[in-house]
């Protein structure tokens, strides 16, 4: 026998839920709708031309692709490595108050709001790098395409640093959980065989957390993808493809942002909407790629 | 077979060179753990010595000015306040009941989906959760509102909360519930009156984190509330938000504007820094 | 056998603030099995986790007193160069898990800068058979280690222990998550194994310290009771203490 309120509390559980899910193919179908023409109209072109012309109502977002890659493939390679690498530094070197302090420290770094990241990034970073960095970056590794140019200040590498900070609280947190977890026989396997702590961390730790630290990273870059106001404010918006880190581009993220109230047409409209359909295409992409990983240390857990 | 005949065959300098790599190791990740906290410290640092020195009555109490003239930022912080306690009301009990379904029900295929769900969502980037409040809400109705603001800053908060709960339910030992079904209480009974007061400070500490994040977020804002210059009493006209003016006044090119960012910046962060110690202090004051 | 090798004096250690060893001496033959008996907690594992300078690693823990191993005094040694010296297999099997089965026993080798392939080889060969393990893993050493079941990975473990050429090799109650025909396997590796090296086991099966070991240590709330001879120990100890424990009136 079923009481009246369990019931009726059954079919509130039952709403939520389902409304949990109509939001999630909501965001397929208007984006998708509203996208059409956009689609129809361009096709493939729409993802390997670059010619972004709103007058003339010709949409290639190669560009924003581009920007976003070299963005978030940036902050994966260096905040993916500071972050991987404080994670170590919490768990194998620091014990205690001064672990719980330094972590909540970087976890704090998640709380800043990302207008704040670009506000600082536009009027502290930006400048530091047009007048320091990029002189000097020019100077000892100018022959490297990366490296050549007119230091802007604002571009791809601005956006990246940035990024790279704003996901260090995720790679961190995430990789330090992952290394904890690693069993302390595993540890003192190697430590009895002489390994220092080094050997003890690369040969033994670290690949022992490596489905869980590649998830962590999974993440970091699902967040630099989507982040789009303190990229915005800090990447120059010019949409163009260049070759030098210095420059100032333009992201899929921060297009949307910009152009989005301003765009007139039908057809500009719908561009954008484009944009952010692969945007959202993207980033279930990166969390699907994230959880196969976790899948597979649940794999190798089993089996110990 | 002689033990030791190989490893006095083994270059003696070895020792040393593994002890050194070890030694270069260690100095490599404290200084990246320390390149890692730096950005903390001057963000902070900036943050607030550009910003204390606009922090006045003013700047809380007045709107926004043409350049030129002090100016504030009343209107925004209002309409933040607004729009995030409208976003709550919606998202918090959807969201706690789906930590609910997620932790205490037994549908398990609906609730991996559910699961994944939230995941995604909760990874999706703000500037989509704005384009889909535009096209659902803002084209039909006609306009840019407050309303459509926390509508989308209610669908940013929902994951955050929902999966939150659900890991502050499975916290709640299985006994407890137990012996509440044992004195004859019904399901519901047992929910209302034994979990979720057993769960409270957790669930609270899951909110307070959507809201600090809901506070802090511009994206899903721009073409929602749009933002507003002054007053805006009525939820259904464009709406000021201050991480929206701050973003405004720092692509400005105004030095007196530039000055009012900082000092919003330096609003937001204590705001986010205050709700989060807050949330933290809940926490543990509970376990 | 008159000489010795390892010497232990006054070895005290801690947890925190709790002393676990209080002031430990003993002296251990060369190529001889050491038993270590006595009821859980009184401090066994910590005993020989000292001797590999492993139980320091723990947060908290400290030590103090001298191991002498060959006339070397550990504590004055690179904790490295200790490990090297004196082997350790745990209670559970730890291979690598993400490692096959020759990368598991070869690792310690390439810790100590062995890079040539033939002589890795050889060694992992050499290693495997002193297991008693090669027959069984020959034709798919680039399996991960963790496709062994549980007695094949303790082995694997004393190979891997083993390959790095200890003049010691302290087993920490390496039976005791295996079946009892692996155990005996073990066993029986023990008593080959002592002709080339000295082992000290901790075990908390009487009857398996009465058949392997030549000398048996009995410990209690982290001291040493009494040692001696393990035929000794077990039909006429001096200790009425050591006495209750092994007929089995207490622990």
């Amino acid at each position: 026998m079923k009481r009246r309120s369990d019931r009726v509390l059954d079919g509130w559980l039952w709403f939520a839920a389902l409304l949990a899910l109509a939001l999630f193919m909501a965001f397929f179908i208007m984006l998708g709708t509203e996208s059409r023409a956009s689609v129809l109209r361009f096709g493939w072109r729409f993802v390997v031309t670059s010619v972004w012309d709103p007058v003339h109502s010709v949409f290639g977002a190669l560009p924003f692709l581009y920007g976003t890659a070299v963005t978030s493939l940036f902050a994966l390679v260096f905040g993916g490595l500071v972050g991987v690498c404080t994670a170590v530094f919490l768990v194998y070197f620091v014990r205690g108050w001064f672990r719980s302090w330094l972590g909540g420290a970087i976890e704090l770094l998640a709380a800043i709001p990302s207008v704040v990241y670009g506000l600082w990034g536009l009027f502290v970073l930006a400048p530091w790098l047009q007048h320091t960095l990029e002189p000097w970056l020019g100077r000892w590794l100018g022959f490297l395409p990366l490296f050549q140019g007119v230091p802007y200040g604002v571009g791809y590498l601005a956006a990246g640093l940035i990024l790279s900070v704003m996901i260090l609280p995720t790679v961190t947190a995430l990789s330090r959980d992952v290394l904890l977890a690693v069993p302390r026989d595993i540890h003192e396997g190697a430590l009895a065989l002489g390994a220092t702590t080094q050997e003890m961390i690369t040969h033994v730790a670290l690949p022992y957390a490596r489905s869980g630290i590649i998830s962590a990273l999974m993440l970091g870059l699902g967040r630099a993808v989507g982040e789009t106001i303190a990229v915005t404010m800090v990447i120059g918006n010019r949409p163009e493809i260049s070759a030098s880190l210095f420059a100032p581009g333009y992201t899929m993220a921060s297009v949307i942002a910009n152009e989005f109230t301003e765009a007139t047409t039908h057809v500009y409209l719908s561009a954008l909407y484009e944009v952010g359909l692969l945007l959202f295409l993207l980033t279930v992409a990166f969390y699907v790629v994230a959880r196969l990983f976790i899948r597979g240390i649940a794999k190798t857990e089993g089996n110990v | 077979m002689q033990p030791r005949d190989m490893m006095q065959t083994v270059h003696p300098g070895h020792l040393r060179w593994r002890k050194w790599k070890n030694r270069l190791f260690a100095g490599v990740i404290f200084g990246l753990a320390l390149l890692a906290v730096l950005p903390l410290l001057l963000i902070l640092a900036y943050v607030v010595f550009r910003g204390a020195p606009g922090v006045s009555l003013r700047f809380f109490t007045s709107l926004p000015a043409p350049t030129g003239i002090p100016g504030g930022m009343a209107n925004a912080i209002v309409g933040s306040i607004v729009m995030v306690l409208m976003a709550t009301a919606m998202s918090a009990p959807v969201g706690v009941t789906i930590g609910l379904f997620l932790a205490e029900t037994h549908h398990a295929r609906w609730q991996n989906m559910v699961r994944f769900v939230c995941d995604v969502l909760s990874g999706t980037p703000t500037i989509v959760i704005g384009l889909l409040v535009y096209a659902m809400v803002v084209a039909p109705s006609g306009g840019f509102s407050g309303f459509s603001g926390s509508v989308a800053l209610a669908i940013l908060m929902l994951p955050t909360i929902a999966r939150s709960s659900e890991q502050v339910f499975r916290l709640v030992p299985v006994t407890l519930r137990e012996a509440g079904h044992a004195l004859g209480g019904t399901r519901t009974q047992v929910w209302l009156r034994i979990l979720l007061p057993t769960a409270r400070a957790g669930v609270i500490t899951g909110l307070l984190l959507a809201v600090s994040r809901a506070l802090g977020e511009t994206a899903p804002l721009m073409f929602t509330a749009f933002g507003n210059q002054f007053w805006s009493n009525n939820v259904t006209q464009p709406t000021a938000a201050l991480p929206l003016q701050v973003f405004t006044y720092a692509l400005s090119p105004y030095d007196d504007w530039h000055q009012s960012a900082w000092t919003g910046a330096l609003t937001l962060v204590a705001i986010a820094l205050i709700i989060n110690l807050f949330a933290r202090w809940v926490s543990r004051t509970r376990r | 056998m008159l000489s010795i090798e390892i010497k232990v004096e006054a070895l005290h250690a801690w947890y925190g603030n709790d002393e676990v060893l209080h002031g430990i001496d003993l002296a251990i033959e060369p190529r001889s099995v050491t038993a270590i008996i006595g009821p859980s907690g009184c401090g066994k594992s910590t005993f020989i986790r000292c001797l590999n300078r492993l139980h320091e690693t723990n947060p908290g823990a400290r030590v103090a007193g001298h191991v002498w191993v060959g006339g070397e005094d550990v504590y004055r040694m690179d904790p490295i160069d200790v490990r090297r010296t004196i082997g350790m297999v745990f209670q559970r099997p730890n291979p690598f898990p993400t490692m096959s089965i020759f990368d598991n026993v070869a690792l310690g080798l390439k810790f100590a800068g062995v890079k040539d392939r033939r002589r890795l080889r050889a060694r992992v060969e050499e290693s495997l058979a002193m297991a008693a393990l090669w027959d069984e893993v020959k034709d798919r050493l680039h399996q991960p280690a963790m496709s062994l079941s549980g007695g094949q990975q303790q082995r694997l473990c004393i190979a891997r222990a083993l390959a790095v050429e200890p003049r010691v090799l302290l087993m920490d109650e390496p039976t005791s998550a295996l079946d009892p025909i692996s155990t005996m396997r073990i066993e029986e590796l023990v008593q080959n194994l002592k002709q080339t090296y000295t082992i000290v086991i901790v075990t908390h099966n009487m009857q398996q310290a009465a058949r392997i070991a030549d000398q048996t240590a009995f410990f209690l709330d982290g001291h040493l009771i009494e040692v001696g001879p393990t035929s000794k120990v077990f039909t006429k100890p001096d200790d009425k203490r050591t006495e209750d424990y092994v007929s089995g009136r207490f622990g």
